[in-house]
């Protein structure tokens, strides 16, 4: 296995602040906005997003945790036998209707997920809009859905894994390409 | 002992706690905390088994669980079918094989079976193509009951190790006493069972529990006192000699239950008969945790039928 380093703590954290100030610009009512984190890496994603927010706005936006695991499209048939994921906790502090909620991922890839994450909020009520912030856009989309903010831009192909590490999930910060090496 | 969860379970059926290790509980019951949540959102219904059909084989009288596993069904998003002996092709003589193979002609996903005779499920787990889950098999297990049991008193106190649970009652019929000793015996929780010794099976120490013949010194200093049902229905014969002398030897009463931790938990799997084994008083008392056994039951079948419902299919990316 090859690990290539994409974004280092620093510079990642610089992403972060840039992800903030855009997410700001283009989401002007800020006194609407909702982070909603995609379990499990978007959750810290999103509370940190709020607090570099904070420090522009003065005031902090809610943050919820959303897990979309009971909505994706491989829970079932299509699974090997018995092979279910883990479920994990969805914590939504506020109602979402009338919101704009800012849906926060580590990685866009096929884009399935957020089908899900956006099926999974609707049946918690009608936010007056969506927007979704990633830190990392790797391509492949298998569905029609971008992302309104990215953090980088990673090329990548399908055979290669785009690993993001954070403090408070995995111990260990930064952003990798791994790649499977041919023996 | 902090329990990792497994990654999976490895049986596609649920025919009692004793063939789960310690991991694969932890799962189930991890996964039941999270499905909690569910039951509160504005639309209490997720997508997970669209599509899946599950028969609710009951041949057995039962309203709690056979309700409990038709809400969690439908929250999941299964088709239900509802079976029940009573105006069934049963009463006409044909066996449960018989009746399960046409069922399953069907093509249901699971079979949830409630039985009067212990090993029913297991029997059907070796002949048919779907899962299949014990919701009761006579005097053998009731393995969800056990679960929901686990993840009550986890909720309450954090953990199931060290703690002291004291069951109470008709040990010698009960299901939801093995499959609880079992469980909680597993977890590295203390288990004592008390009974009247004309109602305590041969044995019943080897199943991981201590055992008192009275019910005071059972529930001396305990985190939980869980008492069960005196199961008139299945008591050939009368194995004590009235009501009013069970009420008074074994009854869980405001008095006795000063003996238990000042706050033990009161458990009882239902349905209770009030003023035999269990005093009003502390049935609805500050300490009855009785109906969040119920909630808890709910969000328990959600998660063994979720973890049940994997496909043949391959892996596929995110």
């Amino acid at each position: 296995m090859k690990r290539v380093l994409v974004l280092d703590a620093r510079e990642l954290a610089r992403v972060l602040e840039r992800m903030a100030a855009e997410i700001l610009e283009k989401i002007p009512e800020e006194q609407r906005l909702y982070f909603v984190g995609i379990q499990t890496r978007g959750v810290p994603l999103a509370k940190r997003l709020a607090q570099l927010l904070a420090k522009r706005t003065g005031s902090a936006p809610p943050v919820g945790a959303l897990d979309i695991t009971l909505y994706r499209d491989d829970v079932g048939p299509w699974r090997p036998a018995h092979q279910q994921p883990l479920l994990r906790a969805t914590d939504l502090p506020e109602p979402v209707d009338g919101r704009v909620v800012c849906l926060v991922d580590d990685v866009l890839y096929t884009g399935r997920t957020v089908r899900a994450a956006l099926d999974t909020l609707m049946d918690y009520g009608r936010p007056r809009a969506i927007r979704l912030a990633v830190l990392v856009d790797r391509g492949h989309r298998e569905l029609p859905i971008a992302a309104d903010v990215v953090g980088r831009v990673v090329p990548s192909s399908r055979k290669e894994d785009v690993q993001v590490r954070l403090t408070e999930t995995d111990g260990e910060e930064g952003v990798w390409i791994v790649k499977e090496e041919r023996a | 002992m902090s329990v990792k969860p497994a990654a999976s379970l490895r049986s596609r059926h649920l025919l009692g706690i004793d063939p789960l290790s310690p991991e694969e509980i932890q799962l189930i019951l991890d996964t039941a905390e999270h499905m909690r949540e569910i039951a509160k959102r504005p639309i209490k219904k997720v997508p997970a088994l669209r599509g899946k059909t599950v028969v609710n084989l009951f041949l057995e009288p039962s309203t709690r669980t056979r309700f409990s596993f038709e809400v969690a069904e439908k929250r999941l998003s299964a088709d239900t079918l509802n079976f029940s002996a009573s105006g069934s092709s049963v009463e006409k003589g044909e066996t449960l094989l018989d009746t399960a193979r046409n069922l399953e002609a069907m093509e249901p996903d699971f079979i949830v079976i409630r039985h009067p005779n212990p090993g029913a499920p297991h029997m059907l787990a070796k002949v048919l193509k779907s899962s299949v889950i014990n919701a009761g098999d006579g005097t053998h297990e009731h393995p969800t009951q056990a679960l929901l049991d686990a993840l009550t008193i986890r909720l309450r106190r954090g953990t199931l190790e060290g703690q002291v649970v004291a069951i109470v009652g008709d040990l010698q019929h009960s299901r939801v006493v093995r499959s609880n000793v079992l469980l909680l015996s597993r977890m590295g929780a203390k288990v004592r069972v008390a009974g009247p010794p004309s109602l305590i099976p041969v044995g019943m120490e080897k199943l991981g529990c201590e055992v008192y013949h009275r019910m005071e010194d059972a529930i001396a200093g305990a985190d939980v006192v869980m008492m069960l049902r005196i199961q008139l229905e299945r008591q050939e014969r009368m194995n004590f000699p009235t009501v009013r002398e069970y009420f008074d030897l074994f009854a869980l009463t405001p008095e006795r239950l000063k003996l238990a931790k000042k706050d033990c938990l009161v458990m009882h799997p239902g349905p209770m008969n009030r003023g035999v084994e269990i005093d009003s008083r502390v049935a609805d008392g500050p300490q009855s945790v009785i109906l969040e056994q119920v909630t808890n039951g709910v969000a328990v079948r959600m998660a063994v039928l979720y973890l049940l419902a994997g496909g043949s299919g391959e892996p596929i990316a995110d």
